[in-house]
């Protein structure tokens, strides 16, 4: 009997037909192989399961062949039902325990590629199948010694990076971890090993180029710059004025290339305030940079200062507004590290505000007391004050209350500057956030991906340091997951707005996964200078190639496009909640629905509706009594998404 | 003079309170301005005294600003009159309640009072005192916010003690609203014709021999229906029918006046059935516990369980006092207040302990359903009494069970079914009267039911015909003292006073409305706002309506069940009695546990894996349904508690934004299945002539879609609300001062009420 209980992810309580058509795509979307168009129906069949649980008995009956057919194939070919990444290579497999928190010891076989860590149960039924990618590993440990007492007490224990830890068990005779274990040492952090990361090794094609999705001059054009108060600069073309920014920039149109590198004196790593985003119609801007080098002294800089009130100037406003995104006690303490804050006295037309949101390493602990709490088990006394005890979600609502400040003043017409400390973590938050309240079209999926490029990957958010990509010290100080936070709070957002976003839940948990897979280069490197060295843009594929290549696959079919509109999602702890469809995924007790089936229902609908305007419409021409042509045009003009996903229908209009 | 006159109505209990304060000296008393300054009066309703120059507050700021206007108290109602011309407000009328605006508080919805410095005002005053500022507080979450310092002395003061004595102190039943209300309306027609109005749309009253037997037929039940006590001959506390084991004989009946009696619930499909009764008291001989057990264990295949829920569940005290915590954190004064509270939300709702109780009640219910679905037992939950958590754990056993309760009309009739005919003490658990005798048996139970079925809806949203306003309404209704269903303490109680207060004695009783003749409290455009836009009808197959009732559990488990289930043979019963004796002696220890935190390991991984297999096959929204009870998946139900918090308001988003674009494509749907209809072309689709109503639903939702609606649709629309984000004032105070200068490129954008019209 197969199950049709789902959730996506590592553990399947259901085998072939799933693994074949891509149930696995939305965490790792191992089996896309472009212009498969069989493989694309069927999961669109199966995406109603992923998330709406129930399922016609059409399809199962199809996964009941399909599956019987697959475990006889098994035997012969045991890899059959996990196809291979072009590029990808076995490596090593293995007889081992899966010691799975939900189902208890569970035997099989693991496969291990260069991509990713495969394990297929031989005695459950349904099968049990695990699909790690390596990159999401974070930790690999020896469990237990050769003479350690106990069942199954003697293996590998795997921490995840994406909220899960596995553990293997082997047999103890004869160092038989040994091979596997250094095996996955060295796949797993290829970086610390002197080999590729896969996304270098990868032959993967697709329809769509996702390099092209973000050029930067286009996008500065949509915003309507440059104008004649804010002109593009190249001074920073060979990354010779900061390392860490994008080459292209624009700035005031009063500063000149030589104010330029004077204000760069003074600010941390030389990120100087730049343009982010221009409010077209009051001219506000969001600008953002590091924290000024005031130092224990507190040096002021003339230069400094004329430059903010140019950034004031462009849109002639009273006062600049400063987002100092660290608590103040913070922002005090890191002058005894040269840096600090702009003070009253030195900037006269400007107010300084601090927004209390924490540094990397207390988002990093305090992910990892949710972990705690959510994986293997739900925490069951008193979830409530444990998840409040992590303050995780606390920490949410002070990056999403901030940016609706960011946001706020914006629209209010007041031009501000954002900053934190570097101004690559908490900075990009903020102003990505406030840039998603603002612009309707960072909602669209290919704006969104714009945002993600321009805000996060070119403005040079440590992506490398702050996961970790390939590198086998689980326990540096620099990870962080502070992407993970913003994609949460994004994910906020959609809940409170759920029309006002055109890619759906599943655009966000893909990015995650894939912030982690290394299959894609596209979250790979610190900085734009990494990635030019690396050659990434010509050697890996990005992201977007896979999304943009199935893009009805990752829309919301209740989006509802309203340009102009400013979004001000609500930073109270009664809205925010925890997103249980990430980061409780692996429990299969938890139920993935929360909105599908409305989802399904609209969709449903949607196709009801074209089936009827059809009929009506051939009932007419044989009639000739055209009474009802408004019908037509009362059809909702994003109804040509969602019916993508019910493929027998035809859009008559 | 006024607290005299009240002190006449509350001490002499004859004399109805109409005739205490004479139209004379109303209208000495309000002379000026009146015309303009009183609310539509409802008929039957009395203005008893009324100030003006009063400023109400706005609820949303720290400002101090308000509205003026005048405050007036009556027998329904206290109720504000704006002396501002009604603007846009008055066109908003869409979810209008036809009996109460947004500026009234039916007298039983007042909560509490508060005077200055926060004071609580209870009933007992000091005359001639009186507080510049009062706040009430109200049942269905509304917060008032009046300053009293503008209006005349003498005005202020007997408006205030007015309020007081009329909301706050001991009354009699006959003063409620209801009575004067229904003596003075031509409530559709007479009493019979009501009930066929009702029948006609199916709500099934269960007053009838009728009603109980169509019920027993429905789910194949094998039950004695007892007419015995029509007349209340066998005891007041009992329903006027029910129905029984068919073993209970009629010497039980009398002899026991209905102690212990095992009631019938509902049927199960395989022959089992759910009982409830009154704990049986211990004193009495082990016979009549041991004879009842054996008559319910006879229903099916001598088996039983029984479980005391007074030992497994909270006490209604508990609930009280948990709903007490619970609701303080909606009822807000200010801005900051809610903002303060905001960073330890989690922790103070954990600390409260409502969704633990609903959990607790969510998870009882599972467990009978396991006995009854998997092992089927036939079940019997008895508490004292008999009529809070067994009609909460019955109904939700019913609910999870039998697709049909969770239609609009299939739900009315449970509720008719368990609670009303149920005898659940609606007035002493309300305290409308305000008794002090009364003021123990106080408990929002009947809310935390509809609380474990909003949590039910959340899960499993396609399954139920109404909506979560639906729901919503319902928790408000209890509290406007107009319905007969939520104003009397059981069937012969409400019979008693009915007749009693009938103007022509010896005839019919007095006619008044229940809760379900939904026209009375809303237009038909506002009624469609009911039906949940996600809820499909049972697929075609099952062509007669008979049999779609019938749940076809998909999901059924059908394990073997355990050792009672030997097959009964005629004419060895004594052994077999014996036999089953032993088992009751251990089936009677409760299984269950007192709490979460002593749960036995056994019991809740015995749930637990009851649902993880009902979880793995695929859902059937027309079969059984189980509630996922982790931590997660209990959640405060939003629409309710959060609709009048400004702050909290996701302007144009919230699920709402979602649902109404479902409902905008049913209404096309329908429309276009009509026009198909016309051209004479059968459609296969099953949702052919699916309610007629869900048309107007989406047409209303669809007509406003080019508004915004808020998150807290349909109970605040188009308020003038400022477009600026409410921003968390604890952690910036300074950020609160600034304000900022005419926000023109949103303004653009948002609409503005005015396109309301």
């Amino acid at each position: 009997m197969v199950f049709c209980q789902v959730f996506s992810g590592i553990i399947y309580y259901f085998t072939f037909l799933f693994n074949q058509v891509g149930q696995l795509r939305t965490s790792s979307h191992l089996q896309l192989r472009p212009g498969q168009e069989n493989a694309k129906q069927c999961d669109t069949d199966n995406n109603r399961v992923t998330h709406g649980v129930n399922k016609c008995t059409v399809n199962n009956t199809i996964e009941k062949s399909l599956y019987s057919a697959s475990r006889e194939s098994l035997k012969m070919e045991p890899l059959a039902d996990c196809s291979l990444l072009p590029g990808e290579e076995r490596i090593i497999d293995k007889d081992i325990i899966y010691i799975c928190p939900f189902s208890g010891a569970l035997k099989g076989k693991v496969f291990i590629t260069n991509y990713r860590l495969y394990f297929k149960s031989t005695d459950a039924d349904p099968a049990v199948t695990l699909d790690v990618p390596l990159g999401a590993i974070g930790r690999v440990e020896k469990m237990g010694g050769a003479s350690s007492r106990g069942e199954n007490s003697y293996g590998l224990d795997i921490t995840c990076k994406d909220m899960r830890n596995l553990r293997f068990a082997l047999k103890q005779e004869g160092h038989s971890r040994r091979d596997i274990f250094d095996i996955l040492f060295k796949y797993a952090f290829p970086l610390s090993h002197g080999l590729l990361l896969f996304a270098y090794l990868s032959q993967e094609k697709f329809e769509e180029n996702g390099w092209s999705v973000y050029k930067p001059m286009e996008e500065f054009r949509r915003q309507g710059l440059p104008n004649d108060k804010w002109r593009v600069t190249f001074i920073n073309a060979n990354y010779e004025l900061c390392d860490t920014y994008p080459t292209i920039l624009v700035v005031p149109f009063k500063a000149t290339e030589e104010d330029l590198r004077k204000v760069c004196t003074f600010r941390s790593r030389g990120r100087i305030p730049v343009l982010s985003w221009i409010h077209r119609e009051n001219q506000a801007v969001i600008c953002r940079c590091s924290q000024p080098l005031v130092g224990m002294s507190g040096k002021r800089n003339k230069d400094d200062e004329r430059y903010l009130d140019l950034i004031r100037e462009a849109n002639g406003t009273a006062k600049l507004t400063i987002y100092d995104a660290r608590p103040s006690v913070n922002a005090v303490a890191n002058k005894a590290t040269g840096g600090g804050y702009e003070g009253d006295d030195a900037y006269q037309n400007a107010e300084l505000v601090f927004l209390d949101i924490h540094n990397i390493h207390v988002m990093r602990e305090s992910l990892k007391k949710l972990k705690d709490i959510v994986y293997p088990n739900v925490e069951e006394s008193h979830w409530l004050s444990s998840l409040e005890s992590t303050h995780w979600l606390e920490h949410i609502k002070l990056v999403i209350s901030g940016a609706i400040q960011v946001a706020d003043k914006i629209s209010g017409g007041n031009s501000v500057v954002v900053h934190c400390s570097d101004g690559w973590d908490r900075t990009a938050q903020l102003t990505s956030l406030a840039m998603l309240m603002l612009d309707s079209h960072y909602r669209t999926l290919r704006g969104f991906q714009v945002l993600l490029e321009k805000e996060w990957i070119s403005f040079g958010h440590k992506f490398a340091n702050r996961i970790g990509h390939g590198d086998k010290n689980h326990a540096d100080q620099d990870r962080s997951p502070i992407f993970v936070q913003f994609i949460d709070c994004v994910w906020q957002m959609t809940k409170q707005f759920p029309t006002a976003f055109e890619f759906n839940e599943r655009l966000l948990v893909t990015i995650l996964d894939h912030l982690f897979s290394c299959r894609f280069g596209t979250f790979l490197f610190n900085c734009e200078r990494a990635r030019d060295t690396n050659e990434l843009r010509s050697k890996t594929v990005s992201l977007w190639s896979l999304v943009n290549s199935d893009l009805s696959f990752y829309q919301n079919p209740f989006y509802t496009p309203e340009s102009n509109r400013v979004l001000y999602p609500v930073a109270s702890m009664r809205h925010l909640e925890l997103w249980v469809t990430y980061y409780i995924r692996w429990n299969p007790r938890i139920r993935q629905q929360q909105q599908s089936p409305v989802e399904q229902r609209y969709i449903e609908l949607l196709a009801l509706r074209d089936e009827y305007l059809k009929k009506l419409e051939e009932l007419q021409l044989s009639d000739s009594s055209p009474n009802s042509s408004h019908l037509s045009n009362s059809s909702t003009p994003n109804a040509a998404s969602p019916t993508q996903h019910i493929t027998h229908l035809h859009t008559p209009f | 003079m006024l607290s005299s006159l009240g002190s006449v109505g509350g001490k002499s209990a004859k004399p109805s309170f109409v005739s205490y304060v004479t139209p004379e000296e109303i209208k000495s008393e309000k002379e000026p301005s009146r015309k303009e300054k009183h609310p539509d009066l409802l008929p039957g309703e009395v203005v008893f005294c009324s100030a003006s120059t009063v400023l109400k507050y706005t609820q949303d700021d720290l400002s101090q600003r308000g509205v003026f206007g005048a405050l007036l108290c009556t027998n329904f109602r206290v109720s504000f009159v704006s002396d501002e011309a009604p603007t846009e407000e008055m066109v908003r009328t869409l979810f209008k309640n036809k009996l109460y605006g947004e500026n009234d508080i039916p007298l039983s919805c007042v909560d509490n009072i508060y005077g200055d410095k926060r004071k609580l005002i209870t009933g007992g005053l000091v005359k001639n005192k009186y507080p510049s500022k009062i706040i009430i507080h109200c049942k269905d979450l509304r917060v008032f916010q009046f300053s009293l310092s503008f209006s005349k002395e003498e005005d202020a003061k007997k408006i205030f003690q007015g309020i007081v004595h009329h909301c706050l102190e001991p009354k009699s039943l006959r003063c409620l609203f209801a009575f004067s209300y229904c003596e003075n309306t031509s409530y559709p027609g007479s009493y019979s014709y009501c009930r066929e109005h009702l029948r006609k749309k199916q709500t099934v009253m269960f007053d009838s021999v009728e009603d109980w037997t169509q019920d027993m037929k429905r789910t194949k039940g094998n039950c004695r229906v007892v007419s015995e006590n029509s007349n209340f001959e066998l005891s007041p506390k009992l329903p006027q029918y029910f129905i029984v084991p068919t073993n209970v004989s009629d010497e039980d009946l009398t002899k026991y006046q209905g102690k212990g009696l095992p009631m019938w619930c509902w049927s199960h499909h395989s022959g089992c059935a759910l009982f409830k009764t009154a704990s049986i008291p211990l004193v009495q001989e082990d016979n009549v516990c041991c004879r009842m057990l054996t008559a319910v264990a006879h229903n099916h295949l001598y088996s039983v369980k029984t479980e005391d829920l007074s030992d497994t569940l909270p006490t209604v005290q508990d609930i009280l006092l948990s709903y007490n915590k619970f609701k303080q954190f909606f009822l807000i004064d200010n801005t900051t207040e809610f903002w303060m509270s905001d960073m330890k939300w989690f922790s103070s709702l954990d600390n409260c302990g409502w969704l633990d109780i609903i959990r607790q009640c969510l998870q009882k219910a599972v467990e009978v359903v396991e006995s009854l679905e998997k092992e089927n037992t036939n079940v019997l939950i008895m508490e004292e009494g008999g009529s809070d958590l067994c009609c909460v754990v019955s109904s939700l056993v019913q609910l999870m069970l039998d697709p049909y309760y969770r239609t609009l009309l299939g739900f009315q009739s449970l509720v008719q079914k368990e609670w009303v005919a149920g005898g659940h003490a609606f007035l002493d658990r309300s305290n409308h009267l305000h008794l002090k005798d009364k003021v123990e048996s106080q408990s929002p139970v009947f809310l935390l039911f509809l609380e474990c079925v909003w949590q039910l809806q959340q899960q499993h949203g396609p399954a139920f015909q109404f909506s979560e306003t639906y729901l919503t309404v319902l928790s408000d209704s209890v509290h406007v003292p107009v319905f007969t269903t939520f104003l009397f303490n059981n069937d012969s109680h409400r019979d008693s006073l009915l007749r009693a207060e009938s103007p022509h004695t010896q005839r019919s009783p007095l006619n008044c409305p229940t809760v379900w003749d939904w026209s009375v409290q809303f237009d038909c455009k506002a009624q469609d706002l009911f039906t949940n836009p996600l809820y499909t009808e049972k697929p075609k197959q099952d062509t007669s309506v008979r049999k779609s009732y019938r749940p076809r559990h998909l999901r059924q488990l059908s394990l073997p069940s355990s050792a009672f289930k030997t097959p009964p043979k005629k004419g060895f019963f004594k052994d077999e009695a014996d036999n089953l004796k032993k088992i009751l002696g251990v089936k009677r220890l409760s299984r269950w546990m007192l709490s979460p935190s002593s749960d036995s390991p056994q019991t809740s991984s015995s749930v637990r894996e009851f649902y993880e297999a009902w979880q793995t096959k695929p859902l059937d929204y027309h079969g059984l349904l189980l509630p996922c009870l982790d931590g997660p998946s209990i959640r405060v139900w939003m629409q309710r508690y959060l609709r009048w918090i400004h702050d909290v308001q996701i302007l144009g988003g919230g699920p709402v934004a979602m649902l109404s674009k479902v409902s905008e494509i049913l209404g096309e749907v329908q429309e276009l299945q009509r026009q198909l209809d016309r051209h004479g072309c059968t459609l296969t689709s099953n949702h052919k002539g699916a309610r007629p109503r869900a048309k107007t639903a989406a047409a209303v939702i669809a007509a406003r879609s080019s508004v915004r609606l808020s998150s807290s649709f349909p109970f605040v629309t188009s308020r003038n609300w400022s477009f600026k984000p409410a921003i968390p004032t604890s952690l910036l105070q300074s950020l609160m001062v600034t304000g900022i200068p005419g926000n023109l490129a949103d303004r653009e954008d948002d609409g503005g009420p005015e396109s309301l019209v």
